[in-house]
């Protein structure tokens, strides 16, 4: 839905282009070449995209907004942002390094890099089951992309992120640790198809919501299944034997978190094997793989097909955003 | 002119559901079908509303006005059908609909304009304008939740006019605020008019409607009943929709034990037998039939008038020697004829009572018995048809004075009505 209004002319608003909120676009002729906005009951992938552009600065605004009003009444504010995930992660900390004992080095940093992944799509996926339902007042009487609400979450979980990797960076200052750098590039890549990944479940999950209310519910179990699903407690080298045996590698692997978690795992913790030295009769070393001893082209793939499902599924759910919202404002 | 605004064959289907079921065990239950009854809150409406256009949907609550407003401005999906709206868009169908009550009123203007797709630079260039309309500069960077109510609608009013829209949707909220920000809403309304914008007003105030639109549709039951001039579709709204233009009369009871009673009331106009309702400045006339067991030499008759709204518009002298009637055994029929009545729209109901004027007996009293209605074809609004005498003189100079040298086109018109009311 565009109304954009005297609009500076860029490359994204051509005035002569009538805008559709669904359904198909006709021009009317000899009439003067003011914007058309036409209403019907059809979805249309294209102006949906261009209304999600022309709308960013909405975007940025909601974000902001949800950033405010989350910490506004809380004492501590925005520590909670790093509060939360440091208490989770001296939890997994003091179960692997203290109770059982972990050989790994630096485990407190594979865990950070592994983490700060999952979080940015828990997060936002967490929130997005709400926020749909929770700003009934707006859906009901303005009209707007609402696709935004739930990309805000989204925008929410980035900022988190972005302060999740601050503090991981004076971890590894702390701990006088080098990533990785001539495997740096990979990051940004892996980071946005993440990005992808996540505004298209969340997107979908904040429709869903509106029509069963389980979801949530579901939402909050499936996604406790999932990190324990996901390599960042324990390394993949943990299970790609055992997958290889039963040729479930790839099913592990189909899981878009997996791939974007190791490849941070493997350029910021920059190890894909410990040598312990483990007591047994005789002393013995014991070689620990975390990570498949692989060229940075294999992460570049895997992050490539995450990249290219994540598009699929994002388009895919603006369709089934786009059919559920037509009832947004009754359901509500 | 082009068109602003065109719908095309707009239908609406609501579900309405006998018990809300949303969960999931409940629809595997159901085998995924959930039991409603199709619901049509609009049926194939067509309009076109011309640009610069102030147009008016009336009806009554839950015709569907406030859901084709909702169709047009993007928020609900027709079922089927097409609406067009050339130009920019903002709808008022809430003020302050997405504050947020944590955000500062600066955050929220941006947060608003935002929702009402204005840039962030459009906003940040309008932002003064803004909180100088709302009036609220010593409390803009306040948290919206410590706003009273008025300072609450009076900001959002001031972000939605100040989007600038070629088209406005407003949802009955123009009565918000005090009385000087009323004025300067429908100020800012008619600034609107001048710079050819297209208004669509929702309202039921007929007051609105008659000062301010162009054309009005009438709605009823999700479909149009007429697109008219104002005083027409007002007057369709008033007969048909609210049926007061047919005049009931109450079954007689009478005050038990009363020798007089009072029977069937009726109201005759000047427009009878040719439209149900009369014109400002027609003839009234009210007739009692009284039914009397005994002669009654010392009755009043005493009538009394109501508008819509219960509020008493006229109530005759009790006392005045012109309501003395002299009512013989049988009864008769007692009379009461207004050559004039000076009363604008609206539907008006008739009480009629017969008293002692002897002592404080009342014989009978048949409260609001029966009803007429005004509609007025005319612009003028409020509850009395005064007739103002309105001419204009140069200051400095007695109205008889001569006028100066800008001309004889400036002379004022005869001033007989002063010197008259002056005398």
């Amino acid at each position: 839905m565009s109304l954009g209004i005297d609009e500076p002319a860029s490359a994204d608003s051509e005035p002569d282009r009538p805008t559709v909120i669904g359904g198909s676009t006709r021009f009317v002729p000899g009439q003067s070449n003011d914007r058309v906005t036409i209403v019907n009951g059809k979805v249309q992938l294209g102006q949906r995209l261009r209304d999600l552009w022309r709308n960013r600065d909405l975007l940025i605004l909601l974000t902001r907004t949800e950033l405010k009003v989350k910490y506004k009444e809380s004492v501590l504010g925005y520590a909670w942002s790093m509060l939360n995930p440091a208490l989770v992660l001296g939890i997994y900390y003091m179960i692997f390094k203290v109770i059982s004992r972990t050989p790994q080095p630096h485990f407190a940093i594979w865990l950070f890099c592994g983490l700060i992944v999952w979080n940015l799509f828990n997060n936002s996926a967490q929130a997005s089951t709400t926020v749909v339902v929770g700003k009934a007042g707006i859906i009901k009487k303005v009209a707007f992309p609402r696709e935004l609400l739930a990309m805000s979450t989204v925008g929410v979980a980035i900022v988190l992120f972005a302060i999740q990797v601050v503090v991981l960076v004076v971890f590894l200052a702390a701990f006088q640790l080098t990533p990785d750098w001539g495997s740096l590039w990979l990051l940004p890549p892996a980071l946005v198809a993440l990005l992808v990944f996540t505004s298209a479940v969340s997107i979908f999950l904040s429709a869903v919501n509106v029509y069963l209310r389980d979801t949530q519910h579901l939402t909050e179990v499936a996604l406790m299944a999932w990190f324990w699903l996901t390599p960042i407690v324990y390394p993949y080298g943990q299970v790609s034997s055992h997958l290889a045996k039963y040729h479930l590698t790839w099913l592990y692997l189909a899981n878009p978190i997996a791939p974007i978690a190791m490849t941070f795992q493997r350029v910021i913790y920059n190890q894909t094997s410990y040598v312990a030295t483990v007591a047994q009769g005789n002393t013995t070393h014991k070689v620990t793989h975390l990570l498949p001893n692989v060229g940075d082209g294999w992460y570049l793939m895997m992050i490539g097909i995450v990249f290219v499902v994540s598009v699929a599924l994002f388009l895919l759910s603006l369709i089934v955003f786009g059919r559920l919202e037509g009832n947004f404002a009754e359901e509500l | 002119m082009a068109t602003a605004i065109e719908v095309r064959d707009i239908s609406k289907q609501f579900r309405l559901y006998s018990e809300k079921q949303t969960s999931l065990k409940e629809r595997i239950i159901k085998g995924g079908k959930m039991p409603y009854t199709p619901f049509w809150a609009l049926k194939d409406i067509n309009v076109d509303i011309d640009q610069g256009e102030t147009f008016g949907i009336l009806g009554r609550n839950g015709c569907g006005k406030s859901t084709l407003l909702k169709c047009i401005a993007g928020i609900l999906k027709p079922t089927s059908g097409e609406i067009r709206v050339r130009g920019s868009l903002a709808a008022m169908l809430e003020l302050g609909a997405g504050f947020q009550p944590d955000l500062s009123g600066r955050d929220n203007i941006f947060l608003n304009g935002s929702l009402l797709g204005l840039s962030r630079a459009e906003i940040a260039k309008r932002y003064d304008d803004i909180v100088a309309f709302a009036e609220l500069e010593d409390f803009i960077d306040n948290q919206v939740k410590f706003y009273s109510s008025g300072m609450y609608v009076r900001l959002g009013f001031a972000v939605a006019v100040n989007v600038e829209p070629d088209v406005l949707l407003v949802d009955e909220v123009l009565a918000v605020g005090d009385a000087s920000f009323q004025r300067k809403c429908m100020d800012h309304v008619k600034k609107f008019q001048r710079e050819g914008r297209t208004i669509l007003v929702v309202s039921h105030a007929t007051d609105v409607m008659r000062q301010n639109c162009q054309r009005v549709m009438v709605m009823n039951h999700g479909q149009v009943i007429t697109i008219d001039e104002p005083g027409e579709g007002i007057r369709v709204f008033l007969a048909d929709l609210l049926g007061v233009g047919t005049l009931e009369h109450s079954e007689s009871g009478g005050i038990e034990g009363n020798v007089l009673a009072i029977g069937a009331v009726h109201a005759d106009h000047g427009g009878s037998g040719e439209r149900m309702h009369l014109y400002p400045g027609e003839s009234l006339t009210i007739t009692a039939d009284l039914d009397s067991l005994a002669a009654v030499p010392n009755a009043m008759a005493t009538i009394a008038i109501h508008d819509d709204r219960n509020e008493l518009v006229f109530a005759s002298d009790p006392d005045d020697p012109m309501c003395a009637i002299e009512v013989p055994e049988g009864g008769g029929i007692v009379r009461f004829h207004f050559p004039e009545v000076p009363l604008l729209d609206g539907t008006y109901s008739v009480s009629v009572g017969v008293r002692s004027a002897t002592d404080t007996a009342i014989f009978d009293w048949k409260d609001q018995v029966t009803k007429f209605e005004v509609a007025n074809p005319g612009r003028a609004t409020g509850r009395v048809r005064l007739l103002p005498d309105i001419s204009f003189r140069l200051r400095g100079l007695g109205h008889t004075g001569e006028v100066p040298a800008i001309g004889a086109e400036f002379a004022p018109p005869p001033l007989a009505g002063w010197e008259e009311s002056t005398a």
